[in-house]
Order: structure tokens, then sequence, then C-alpha cells
């Protein structure tokens, strides 16, 4: 089976979410206190080993809306449609092509690039274009690990991605809303920053293929359009990527997409954003939050013209 | 076509209006039942905006459905579908002002210079209220030949309003296009009723 290391942690099948959240918080205290080990109380192995210090203490999204409230145009363009219409994708057998700028391109299949990486919890904030929010604890490994296994040589300035183009797997691919298949793009700093995950699970199991099953970007100071889906192929490249979104309306979306409370969508005002299950709207941060990690890899930049 | 005094005033007429309540009854039951997914500020929102329209383009489907079908009682219900779509309409902008922005007026002022669908749909919303204060009868009275005059401002006011809904729309404008080729058939009857017979 893929991915066995979420599999093995599938205790949350049957752990309530507040019950999980609970767990956490006692777990986050008992290891401050140094009390975990003597405690004698069963800890589960992974959210007890693997407290990241990038993650956040907010209150997580329920697993439900997580799962049932996705944009994921390749099967449908409504909230509700990738979760009724993602099972005809076909997650196992897997591959990845890597190709470009590096010294170790080729067809890897999906347990090859697992085998040697540690998937660890992750609970990030997600930002979406659309002004809501989430809080996602992801599985994943960090993107520069399998960025450094695969080389890339001085000539890899970024980091392109590509879904899978099968509009028999993807039936949203047999409309042309966007330019199929939907890619994405980081600058090398951006992918190398240890805050970018390769996601592989959420909530402790593998990903349900409306989420991005098998493997999957998480971007969490970037808008969540970056945070591109079932992924089949990364390419190093010199030049700039042209991610989707720019392509289909490059007035309205750029290729950084840092979240920004300043810079305003036609569409939408970014200053706030509703956390999904909450009532009230809260304020947008800059970079989501995280600009103590991120903020440096755009001194010098205007945010305003690179949006 | 013509049916007895009895059963349009009786039947027809308070069944239409039960059926036209649906859709808000069925967004009250879903938010308090939950059942409105992960995001039912949004849905609501977006139904309450979804229906105005639909009802809108009720209201215009009455003068040619009553010219096919030579069903001259038909004309009794126009009023009552007409303040039909201007509670949804009403009521979706609330639910925007309120769910949305939660009365922050200068937030709001903002989305209405900015935001072209916005701007639109403000303007549709105040045009369609001066239809609205004037659809009773002391009102058609006093404005004699001007009433009509003014309530051809619902054709405007249907344009403007499946243009917010397109312009609003991300990127799939499948629905939008649908309500624009209604409008066009709606006011294409029009027109070659007027001249061409």
């Amino acid at each position: 089976m893929l991915i066995k290391k979420n599999n093995e942690l599938s205790e949350n099948e049957v752990t309530d979410f507040s019950v999980y959240q609970n767990r956490r918080k006692f777990m986050k205290t008992a290891a401050g206190l140094g009390i975990a080990a003597v405690s004698g109380l069963p800890i589960i192995e992974a959210s007890a080993k693997t407290i990241s210090p990038y993650s956040t203490d907010e209150k997580l999204t329920d697993y439900k809306d997580i799962t049932t409230y996705c944009n994921f145009y390749e099967f449908g363009t409504g909230k509700e449609d990738p979760a009724k219409n993602a099972h005809t994708l076909v997650i196992s057998p897997w591959d990845v092509v890597i190709e470009g700028e590096c010294e170790n391109p080729g067809k890897y299949n999906l347990e090859d690039l697992l085998k040697p990486v540690s998937v660890e919890e992750r609970i990030y904030r997600f930002r979406c274009v659309e002004g809501w929010s989430m809080v996602i604890p992801w599985m994943g490994f960090p993107l520069a690990d399998l960025i450094k296994r695969m080389q890339p040589t001085s000539k890899a300035k970024y980091v392109y991605f590509e879904t899978l183009h099968d509009p028999k797997q993807m039936p949203g691919q047999k409309r042309a809303v966007l330019d199929w298949p939907y890619a994405e793009g980081l600058r090398m700093d951006e992918a190398m920053n240890p805050l970018t995950l390769m996601g592989t699970g959420i909530y402790g199991k593998d990903l349900l293929n409306q989420n991005g099953a098998p493997l999957r970007l998480v971007v969490p100071w970037k808008y969540g359009f970056k945070s591109i889906k079932s992924i089949a192929k990364i390419r190093f490249s010199e030049a700039q990527p042209v991610n989707s979104w720019q392509k289909a309306n490059k007035n309205e979306y750029g290729f950084f997409s840092n979240v920004n409370p300043d810079v305003s969508h036609p569409r939408w005002s970014q200053r706030k954003e509703r956390r999904i299950g909450q009532f009230r709207k809260i304020k947008t941060q800059s970079f989501n939050g995280y600009g103590e990690q991120v903020a440096s890899l755009y001194t010098g930049m205007d945010l305003k013209k690179n949006f | 076509m013509k049916i007895s005094e009895y059963k349009f005033s009786r039947i027809l007429k308070p069944s239409l209006f039960v059926l036209l309540l649906l859709p808000a009854i069925y967004y009250g039951w879903g938010v308090w039942q939950d059942a409105l997914g992960a995001n039912p500020l949004e849905a609501v929102i977006r139904g309450l905006g979804d229906w105005g329209l639909r009802i809108l383009l009720l209201t215009l489907a009455i003068s040619p459905l009553r010219r096919l079908l030579n069903w001259a009682q038909l004309l009794r219900l126009r009023r009552m579908i007409g303040l039909y779509a201007y509670f949804y309409v009403v009521l979706h902008l609330l639910g925007y002002l309120w769910f949305d922005q939660f009365f922050d007026w200068e937030e709001i002022w903002f989305d209405i210079l900015e935001r072209p669908f916005i701007t639109v749909g403000m303007v549709a919303v105040i045009l369609l209220t001066s239809l609205a204060v004037t659809s009773t009868k002391g009102m058609i009275k006093r404005l004699g030949k001007k009433w009509k005059k003014l309530h051809m401002l619902i054709y405007p006011i249907s344009m403007l309003g499946v243009l917010h809904f397109w312009w609003m729309v991300k990127l799939d404008i499948t629905e939008p296009v649908i309500y624009a080729a209604i409008l066009t058939i709606l006011f294409g009857e029009r027109l070659f009723n007027k001249y061409f017979k």
C-alpha cells in the first residue's frame, strides 16, 4: 500500500476530532514540562514526536469541511464537486516525472520518492484567494528534501509543477475552463524554504483524492491555488514558469501570489477572511502570518507589483 | 386560455405565493440545521441572489407567456412575482452587508467603488427599489402614464442583474451565460412582437 507512514497513524479514524485536539494540547504541555516520557500515558507516536515548531495551535478546521469544500476544477468548478467526482482518479500506482535542470531526472514511482523521507505533521493556516481560510493538520515532508535528492544544477532557478492530465480520470478537463494540465511554480528559494511541504495526508490519514492525492504542494504563505494538487511532473527550469491562473487572467493572479491584505483583488478585498466554521471574519495577515519565516525572501521587491 | 376567477384567486395565486416563498424557507432551514455545507453564509448570500435573478426573469416572462398562451389573467400575477424578486434581492443585499461585511461601511464603500460587479449590483437594487415602492395601486393611479415609463426600468435592471452575476464569477461563466440567454429570448420576443407582428 502507498504511503505506509501515514497508514500507521490511522488511529485518527477512531479518534474524535475534539479528542485529537485536546490530546495534542496535552502533549504540547507535557512536552514543555518534560513529563511526557514519565507520564506513562499512551501517546500517539507521530503527533507526540513531531509537534513542529512551524505548526500553529489555532483551532483545526473540521475534517468534513476540509474534504468537502474544495477548489479542484479537474473535478468540476463547484466547491462540492471534487468530493463527489474525484473517485475516478487512480492514485496507485502513481508516477512523478522529474525533469529539467537536475542531475537525477527520471520517472519515479511514488513509493520510491517517499521511502527516504520521514512524514511529519504540520498544522498550517490555509488562505484561499476567494477570501476563506482553514487550519489544516497536514502530513508531509519538506519539499527541500526531495529537491536535494534530485541535485538541481546551477541553472535551476525555478521549480515547475504539473498536475496529472487525463480527462478520463479528471472529467473536468473535458471542458477548457483552464488550460490543462494545471501548472504551478516556485522560485528555488521559496521551494527550499523549510515551510514548503510536499503534502501526503490530512489529520493523520492519506490525502483524499479531492484534496490532491497522492502528492500535493503546501505553501502556507501563498494563496491556496499555488498549492498544486495531484502532482505528476516536477521540472527544474531557468526561466520563470507561467502558472495556470496567471495564464487565465494575469491582471488578477500573479506568479508570487503571496497572501497580502494590502493588495486588493479586483473580485475580493483581501483585508479579511472567513475562517471556515466561524461566523465573524478575521483580519488577513501579511504572508498569512508566516512573515517571520518568509518575508526576507522578498526584500527589495515591490510586492504590489509582484502580486 | 382562461380559468375561473375562483381557481385563479383562490388556488393559482396562493399556490404561487407559497411556491415562491420556498427558497427563503429552504435557506432559513438550512442555516438552522447547518445543512448548507462548509461555508453556509456564502451559500445563503449566493442562493438568495440566484433566486432574486430567477424570479426577476420570471417577472419578465409573464408578458410573453400571456401572448403565447393568450391568457390575460397572467398579468394579475406580475406584481406579486416582481415584489418577490425584490424580496430576494433585498435579502441578498442584506446578507452581503451583514455576513460579508458586518456593516463595515467604509469597507462596503470601497467595494462599491473598486469592484464593478458590486457597483452594478448596487445600481440595480436602487433602481429596483423605485419600482417596488411605486407598485401600489395608489401609485399606479397617481403616476398615470409616467408609471409605465418608470417601470420600463425593469429592462436595464435585469441586464445589470445578469452582468452582476457574470462579473462576480471567477472563471466558469456557464450559469451567467444561461441567464443571459434567457434574458435575450425574453427581450427578443418583445422586439419581435413589436416590430414584426
